[in-house]
């Protein structure tokens, strides 16, 4: 139950790897808004539906806008606050099923538009909320209550997707890590384009990843979870598509597009300039079309 | 003897310029001073199958296309052959001799003009030719539509004056084949004289100037026959400061973005037809339920999936007040011609605004393509109404209260979560029956401030009322005069405001024995909609994807009277 409003009736349960990308989101919130000098009012959170796009109601300390939408349709939401409103701050939560799902269409529409727009991708590999189904994050063979014979879909490799739809700026969290996390959400926003921050979000009910993300050194197994190396060339989407070619995990910053991306705003704005054009009144526009 | 009315046909299939034609016969006549209105229908394709368009000229105000054709030009057979039932009797085919011959009818007359304008080194002028041989048959001054030409052709640029001289030439050229053919409709009338300045506007254009007067500034679509018009209108005239126009990848995009635009505290639109209202009908109940203002604008095409996608039909109406799942009933607007759709499209903004929540404006693809021309319309007098912001006094407890509560605009005060899910006053997601019966009460009861609509009611003593809605206005209005004219007892009835209805207008429908409504549907969507509203309406269909004749509405009207007498 939030501890804000006592009628809200939504919980994650113990241990929700979604409980540290709320504290890293409201981290990242705080900072930025001491940096830069902005009331929290300017931010907006859209979500969409399942376990994580509950966040928006559990938000503690100062209250930023939020809105808890429809299923998998958050970023064309964000879409439409960013484009005629880009004095405010967007952020977009939303899983796998809500993202990676029936979310996905808008993923390579909204990298194009590079609109300065943060989305935090929480990956359970499961769908929690309806109980336990196979998401297209769920690895192969794995029996949920809709794969009764193991998940017989290749499991899809969102770093890969997002590199190669497109989006200027990703990077690959878990959510154990709260303050790298935090730090990683605000630096995307600082980022002037669209930019993914992916995180391993654990469910503790249908798929509880710690042990393998975290690995077991006494047992010799080793960690899904493996830190970018500093080596690592941020800039260069052939190292990052190497990165992130699995099976393991990278986590840190997996690549941020320099030079040649500008967002459409920008360029909206710079083509009214060049193009020098005004708006008419509707009466100078009906007065073109007297006969 | 003279007549009030020309009405000319251009048959030929798409890429014959047969739209463009009726298209440059109206501006022309209209720039001559006379009411003009045209109708085209063509396939989804954009070369080839059967096209044609139509412009009525007239020394009266226009009420609908016409149902009978004075001259027919026929640029092919199967043209000549489909469209030869609907000339009048003494009218005239001019007919493409470079590509059939047509023989055993002495009204008509085989002009080459393809080739013509071709030798007389202007080959884009063919359309011309045969205008300047149509105005020659109809009487029509020629220096009118030379004067047009002029004005339609200066654009200050090296090339004006050769393109004005080879035009008018060719003009010239049609007008001797006129009188070479010696055959003449029935003179038109001379053009009437107007007190204030007309404009010659087409639908999809007057839509968009209507919801611009009411200070729309955000608009997003998506392509989409025959709504992309608005789209392309919009790229190209919302332009300035704060203004913003996008192209979405889907539908499902649309409403999306509109829902963060209105949330953000932006006025906005889409256009889209009755596929992309489909694919919103999860978003429009988003912006229900989140208390979102926003307008979409449904240009009604044929049928159902991809139907006919650039014919003409009412059938959305249904889909427009119940677009998606669960308990809603979104505000209808559906203009009856391009003069109402410019104050239907301020309204539709306002409304939203008024209530905080969507509006479905509902045009048609015959109102949204038809060029007339109207007195300008005094963009002043469309109200700009803003939803209440709220000052933070509530604090986030915005859905608080049984009616339309101040609206908290990020960057403001009073930050809250707007819910698609059932919520409480914060916004906070709640599944308690107690605040589903509250929060669905209240947003029902917001329709309560839009029961201001206006409605038009003639002969109101008489038992039987016609009632149409949209585009079947005009033809309704049509066979309504012409029936009271010859002494039936019918009484007439009409509004823009579909839902809610005005109230009055409610009352008095109930009173009266039977309603007769003409709809372009299958379903006789409007009234079975009456019907449950205790109104004992009859429909009277056509789904042919094809406006109404006034003679066919005038039988329907007389057929299902007698059969109340029985």
């Amino acid at each position: 139950m939030s501890k804000r409003n006592a009628l809200y009736d939504f919980k994650w349960c113990p241990g929700c790897g979604d409980f540290g990308v709320k504290v890293a989101i409201e981290q990242a919130l705080a900072k930025r808004a001491v940096e830069k000098q902005e009331s929290i009012e300017k931010t907006v959170i859209i979500a969409g539906i399942g376990c994580s796009g509950n966040l928006v109601h559990l938000q503690e300390g100062p209250q930023p806008f939020a809105l808890h939408g429809i299923h998998g349709r958050a970023l064309p939401i964000a879409y439409g606050v960013k484009g005629p409103r880009p004095d405010l701050n967007v952020l977009t939560v939303g899983g796998d099923g809500d993202m990676l799902s029936i979310g996905a269409e808008h993923i390579g529409p909204q990298a194009r538009r590079n609109l300065n727009i943060t989305t935090i991708v929480m990956d359970n590999g499961i769908y929690g909320l309806t109980k336990g189904q196979a998401s297209p994050t769920t690895n192969v063979d794995v029996v949920t209550s809709t794969t009764r014979y193991g998940k017989l879909d290749d499991k899809l490799n969102p770093l890969m997707a997002y590199l190669g739809l497109g989006v200027g700026y990703v990077v690959s969290e878990l959510s154990s890590r709260v303050k790298p996390l935090g730090e990683a959400i605000k630096d995307a926003m600082d980022y002037p384009g669209f930019s993914v921050v992916h995180v391993q979000s654990p469910c503790t009910t249908y798929n509880d990843t710690y042990a393998l993300l975290k690995g077991d050194e006494k047992k010799g197994i080793e960690p899904l979870a493996f830190p970018i190396p500093d080596t690592h060339d941020v800039t260069s989407v052939h190292a990052a598509m190497d990165l992130v070619k699995g099976p393991r995990i990278p986590i840190g910053l997996v690549y941020r597009r320099e030079g040649e991306s500008v967002p459409a705003d920008v360029r909206l704005r710079d083509a009214k300039v060049r193009t020098k054009v005004e708006q008419k009144s509707v009466d100078a526009l009906l007065r073109e079309m007297v006969i | 003897m003279s007549s009030k009315n020309l009405v000319v046909r251009f048959a030929g299939e798409g890429g014959q310029g047969v739209v463009g034609g009726a298209d440059l016969m109206a501006s022309a006549a209209a720039t001559g001073g006379y009411h003009v209105l045209t109708f085209s229908t063509f396939p989804s394709q954009i070369k080839g199958g059967p096209a044609w368009g139509q412009a009525r000229v007239s020394s009266e105000p226009i009420l609908t296309p016409g149902d009978w054709l004075d001259v027919l030009v026929a640029q092919n057979q199967y043209a000549y052959d489909t469209n030869l039932p609907d000339l009048r009797e003494g009218g005239i085919v001019v007919y493409n001799s470079e590509e059939f011959e047509v023989t055993g009818n002495s009204r008509a007359y085989g002009i080459a003009a393809d080739k013509m304008a071709r030798e007389a080194g202007n080959p884009l002028a063919s359309t011309i030719i045969l205008i300047g041989a149509v105005a020659q048959m109809a009487s029509i001054d020629l220096g009118a539509i030379e004067a047009f030409i002029v004005k339609r052709w200066s654009r200050g640029r090296a090339s004006d004056k050769q393109i004005i001289d080879g035009n008018i030439a060719a003009l010239r050229m049609g007008a001797e084949e006129g009188k070479k053919s010696g055959l003449a409709v029935t003179p038109l009338d001379p053009p009437p004289t107007h007190g204030e300045p007309r404009v010659m506007i087409r639908g999809f254009e007057a839509a968009c100037l209507g919801a611009m007067a009411a200070g729309l500034d955000t608009f997003i679509g998506y392509p989409i026959s025959p709504a992309t018009t608005m789209l392309t209108f919009m790229e190209q005239n919302l332009v300035g400061v704060d203004k913003f126009v996008g192209q979405s990848s889907s539908e499902i995009e649309s409403i999306a973005a509109l829902v963060g635009s209105g949330f953000a505290g932006r006025k906005v639109m889409t256009s889209t037809a009755g596929p992309g209202l489909s694919l919103m009908g999860e978003g429009l109940g988003l912006a229900w339920m989140a208390e979102i203002p926003l307008v979409v604008v449904d240009v009604q095409r044929g049928g159902p999936a991809t139907g006919l996608p650039t014919k003409t039909e009412q059938s959305d109406l249904y889909a427009a007040i119940n677009p998606g799942h669960g308990d809603m009933s979104i505000p209808v607007i559906a203009p009856g011609n391009p003069e109402e759709a410019f104050w239907a499209a301020g309204h539709a903004v306002n409304w939203a605004e008024r209530y905080q929540g969507p509006v479905i404006l509902l045009s048609e693809a015959s109102i949204a393509e038809r060029a007339q021309d109207i007195a300008i319309p005094d963009a002043s007098k469309v109200k700009q109404e803003y939803r209440t912001v709220s000052d933070g006094k509530v604090g986030n407890r915005r859905y608080a209260g049984d009616g339309v509560t101040p609206f908290p605009v990020p960057g403001g005060p009073g930050a809250y979560v707007a819910n698609g899910s059932e919520h409480d006053e914060e916004g906070d997601t709640t599944h308690l029956p107690g605040i589903h019966v509250q929060m669905t009460d209240r947003r029902f009861a917001k329709l309560k401030v839009l029961e201001d609509g206006t409605f038009e009611a003639e002969r109101t003593s008489a038992s039987v009322a016609l009632l149409p809605w949209g585009g079947s206005k005009g033809s309704a209005l049509a066979a309504w005069r012409e029936l009271t004219a010859e002494g039936v007892d019918l009484g007439w009835y009409y509004t823009m405001f579909l839902n809610p209805m005005p109230p009055a207008l409610l009352e008095a429908l109930k009173a009266k024995r039977l309603v007769l409504v003409p709809e372009l549907n299958y379903l006789g969507q409007l009234a079975s909609r009456l019907r449950s509203m205790g109104v004992n309406a009859q429909a009277i269909t056509q789904y042919t994807g094809l406006p109404f004749k006034e003679a066919d509405l005038k039988s329907a009207i007389r057929e299902q009277m007698g059969a109340l007498v029985k």
